[in-house]
């Protein structure tokens, strides 16, 4: 069988091309792109998918009628219930614990965890998965986490950079919450035995991540969502908290009034569905990537589906900043097998440079990500000074052996052994060799409008992590989410505890608010065959697809 | 405004084979592999996880991450004609002509429970809650099985020396996907035994930082509310201002 010739993972015509990055490279070794102006900003951005012409449409019903949303999550808003035509009974509950958690991030292992330790039993909290406990966006965390420790940094600066790049439309007292959290959640973290990179003399290595001010990022080598989180869910799983998984919630149950009173569990395998009354639920479904908002590949995992936003939507929640999309700059465009996949920010904090065809360096390596992702975008598809792959994708080049250049030999296996080895696997030396890059679909900046305390508009219904919206405005900085999951679950898991404490008695458990929802559709005139939440991408073969035919 | 339309619908359509599933006839390249014995012809360009949807297979199990992190897509194969079976995570690995493969989504695996706070920071742990850890028979299957290449079996005797540094070390990139616990012949849970080793050696090996100490005890006493006070309700205008004259710290 014939194929293309490879040398050192490349086609032969892209190695050509990386001639031209060899040539300069020592030429910019030392040089720095300017950042750019205001209005370099400005115009820039105009390419940016969030501001392109199309892309959006406004939301016709519920609480954020009239607001505008990519056409991709109004559309799921815009869709009738999964269990609309479906007979479910209500009567027999079979899992009734104070508090559940639907989604098992680091948002929602953490607020378990703090929900045990103000008071709350074990026994007493249930925490619920789509996939297994760990299928999340939260173990992939590549970069780090931002917390203002070191001297010369402070709580108010971290805010100031998190306002700047969230285009000041964050929500102040819940950002608060953030910034003045932040420390106390590395400590946290080290108490647990998260293993955190340290200097010689004990103090925490910190990086640069884009759009700070101050280097405050820190980092478990470029493995830091794994490490914080499987050590978080090993101090779940020794406290023995209930957990199941394969079982994802297919809508919120509610007393008909504003109150959320429990859940609809489906076994994603056979089929049988599950009640669950509680007192008080944490929705911490994650984010929505795997929408691939205005045809965008991502670097999310396979079950960010939006499921969150659209499940507390039905239920009357209010949401907001959901207008705008996470592009990151870096993701992989080449080889086809990780298109999208997350090259860590990190990367060019620790000094490679995106350089064009002709090996020139065109842009600050750390603007804040729309502006980045938005000069990558120009430099393939307007100066057409990017290079295109064999498949037709195009991509800027990311010069990844100057990291060496400038940190000495041995720095990637060291900082980024998980980069190196995705590479690897694909013949790709990182440290002798540029990669390719282009903007890729990475996070939901907004979703369910919450409080500091992660409280939403609903009663009995808190919100922590990606699916939540108000801590980053219109954007968010890296570092900043693996925080505010922590942050955040944290808080919902004292603010649960202190709520059930108070005496409430669980409520009756009602579909009422999909009936209304369902009539808003008729009434708004929305005529779908669209069903929400979707649970689950769509990728297979349509070849395949096309012969499918339902017997069981 | 016509121009930057066309530009997301051009970006779109390059990226569609990943965004909306392959369609044959943009495939040039093909190999034949054995899903579970069966043979189906698939794109030469795909992974195991994407070429099994290729085919027709809607993933509720047996995958998570997509991008080797989250040790969900283990899976085992063989090639035609070759007696080794060999692992791998079907995110990360190629299909090749010839494959007979299958998943294991799930590892039936026992974890201990402990509390690290109680816990003494010594060798003696790694015996009390994994008692099995001293039949290792250093046959280095593990090591061979490891889809991140990690010398499984040098962290697993290192445990048994007591040498939490090198545990830490050697197991720090490890998902937990479970294979070398499937091929040990001594039943060693090698991956949770690293996880207990990694969290006590985080816990007890290195004092906290200084000055993260300090932080934490200056935000307990207060000292920053005022400043936070004022900050929070700074309109957008003196946000602006403060934000474009922020001084950027040194390299
Ligand atoms: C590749 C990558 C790299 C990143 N790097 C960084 C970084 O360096 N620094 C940083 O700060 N942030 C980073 N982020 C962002 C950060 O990791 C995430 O935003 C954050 O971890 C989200 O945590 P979460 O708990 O809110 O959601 P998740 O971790 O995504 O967890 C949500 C869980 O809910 C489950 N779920 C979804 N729907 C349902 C349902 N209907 N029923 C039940 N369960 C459901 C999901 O399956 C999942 O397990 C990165 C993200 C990605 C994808
Ligand atoms: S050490 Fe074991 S569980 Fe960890 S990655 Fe390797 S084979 Fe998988
Ligand atoms: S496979 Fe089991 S017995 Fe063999 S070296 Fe690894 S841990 Fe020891
Ligand atoms: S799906 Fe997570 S490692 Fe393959």
């Amino acid at each position: 069988m014939a194929e293309m010739k490879f040398i050192r993972g490349y086609p032969e015509y892209m190695r050509e091309l990386i001639k031209k990055v060899e040539q300069t490279r020592m030429k910019r070794k030392d040089y720095t792109h300017p950042a750019l102006s205001k209005e370099g900003r400005e115009e820039v951005l105009k390419l940016h998918p969030d501001f392109a012409p199309g892309g959006k449409r406004k939301i016709s019903i519920g609480p954020n009628k009239g607001e505008i949303g990519p056409t991709e999550v109004v559309d799921l808003l815009e869709a009738y219930p999964l269990i609309e035509k479906k007979d479910i009974d209500l009567s027999r509950t079979d899992y009734s614990p104070e508090i559940l958690i639907i989604g098992g991030g680091l948002a929602g292992t953490t607020a378990a965890l703090w929900a045990n330790n103000s008071g709350v039993a074990s026994k007493d909290i249930l925490l619920t998965n789509k996939l297994r406990h760990g299928d999340a966006n939260s173990i992939m965390a590549e970069g780090g986490t931002q917390a203002a420790d070191r001297s010369n940094d402070s709580l108010k600066k971290h805010y100031i950079d998190t306002m700047g790049g969230g285009h000041f439309a964050n929500k102040p007292d819940v950002l608060r919450a953030l910034v003045e959290d932040a420390p106390f959640i590395m400590d946290w973290l080290l108490k647990l035995g998260a293993i955190i990179d340290r200097e010689d003399n004990g103090d925490f290595v910190e990086k640069w991540g884009g759009g700070t001010s101050v280097r405050r990022l820190h980092s478990c080598r470029d493995y830091t969502g794994l490490e914080e989180f499987r050590v978080i869910r090993d101090e779940f799983r020794s406290r023995e908290i209930p957990c199941i998984e394969h079982y994802p919630t297919v809508e919120l149950l509610t007393d008909g009034e504003n109150r959320v009173t429990g859940t609809i569990l489906w076994n994603i395998e056979t089929g049988e569905y599950k009640i669950v009354r509680a007192k008080a639920t944490i929705l911490a479904t994650g984010g929505f990537g795997r929408l691939h908002i205005r045809g965008f590949p991502t670097t999310n995992h396979y079950g960010a589906t939006c499921d969150g936003v659209v499940l507390a939507y039905h239920a009357g929640a209010k949401l907001r900043d959901v207008d705008t999309v996470q592009y990151h700059p870096t993701g992989a465009a080449y080889p086809i097998q990780i298109v999208g996949y997350l090259l860590t920010e990190k990367l060019r904090s620790t000094g490679a440079q995106p350089v064009n065809k002709d090996g020139e360096a065109f842009v600050f390596p750390l603007e804040p990500r729309d502006i980045e992702a938005s000069t990558f975008i120009r430099e393939c598809y307007v100066r057409n000074k990017g290079i295109v792959t064999p498949t037709g994708l195009r991509g800027v080049w990311l010069d990844t052996p100057l990291i060496e250049i400038k940190n000495g030999e041995g720095y990637i296996e060291k900082a980024f052994p998980g980069m190196k080895r995705m590479f690897d696997r694909f013949n790709i030396d990182i440290r002798k060799d540029p990669v390719l890059v282009f903007p890729t679909l990475h996070y939901q900046n907004g979703g369910v409008e919450t409080t500091p305390w992660g409280k939403t508009s609903l009663e009995g219904l808190w919100v922590a992590g990606e699916v939540s919206g108000g801590v980053h405005g219109k954007n968010r900085l890296m570092g900043n989410s693996t925080l505010d999951t922590m942050v955040f679950g944290r808080r919902a898991g004292i603010s649960t505890a202190e709520y059930i404490k108070s005496g409430k008695s669980a409520g009756k458990l009602t579909l009422e608010h999909t009936k209304k929802y369902v009539n808003q559709l008729k009434e708004a005139g929305i005529k779908t065959k669209r069903r929400a939440p979707i649970l689950l991408p769509e990728y297979r073969g349509k070849a395949a697809l096309a012969r499918m035919i339902d017997i069981f | 405004m016509k121009e930057n339309k066309s530009i997301m619908d051009r970006i779109a359509d390059a990226a569609k084979s990943v965004t909306t599933g392959v369609d044959a006839k943009d495939i040039e390249y093909w190999v034949t592999i054995y899903i579970m014995g069966r043979e189906y012809k698939v794109p030469a360009d795909l992974t195991i996880l994407t070429a099994m949807e290729y085919a027709g297979y809607k993933f509720v199990r047996g995958v998570g991450c997509r991008q080797g992190f989250c040790g969900a897509c283990t899976t085992i194969y063989r090639k035609k004609g070759d007696y080794k079976l060999q692992t791998g995570m079907a995110c990360q690995t190629r299909v090749e002509d010839g494959m007979y493969l299958v998943q294991i989504p799930f590892v039936p695996a026992e974890k201990a429970n402990y509390d690290i706070e109680k816990e003494k920071y010594a060798v003696s742990i790694f015996f009390k809650h994994y008692p099995e850890i001293a039949k290792c028979l250093s046959c280095n299957t593990c090591t061979k099985a490891c889809p991140q290449d990690l010398e499984v079996m040098d962290y697993i005797q290192a445990a048994i020396k007591g040498d939490f540094e090198k545990v830490a070390e050697e197991s720090f990139d490890c998902i937990q996907c479970g294979l070398c616990a499937i091929r040990c012949p001594s039943e060693i849970v090698q991956y949770h035994i690293a996880q207990l080793g990694r969290r006590m050696f985080g816990r007890y090996e290195n004092p906290e930082p200084e000055h993260l100490k300090r932080r934490v005890k200056e935000i307990e006493d207060g000292k920053f509310n005022k400043e936070m006070d004022k900050i929070i309700s700074a309109a957008k205008n003196e946000l602006e201002k403060l934000y474009a004259e922020r001084v950027r710290e040194s390299d």
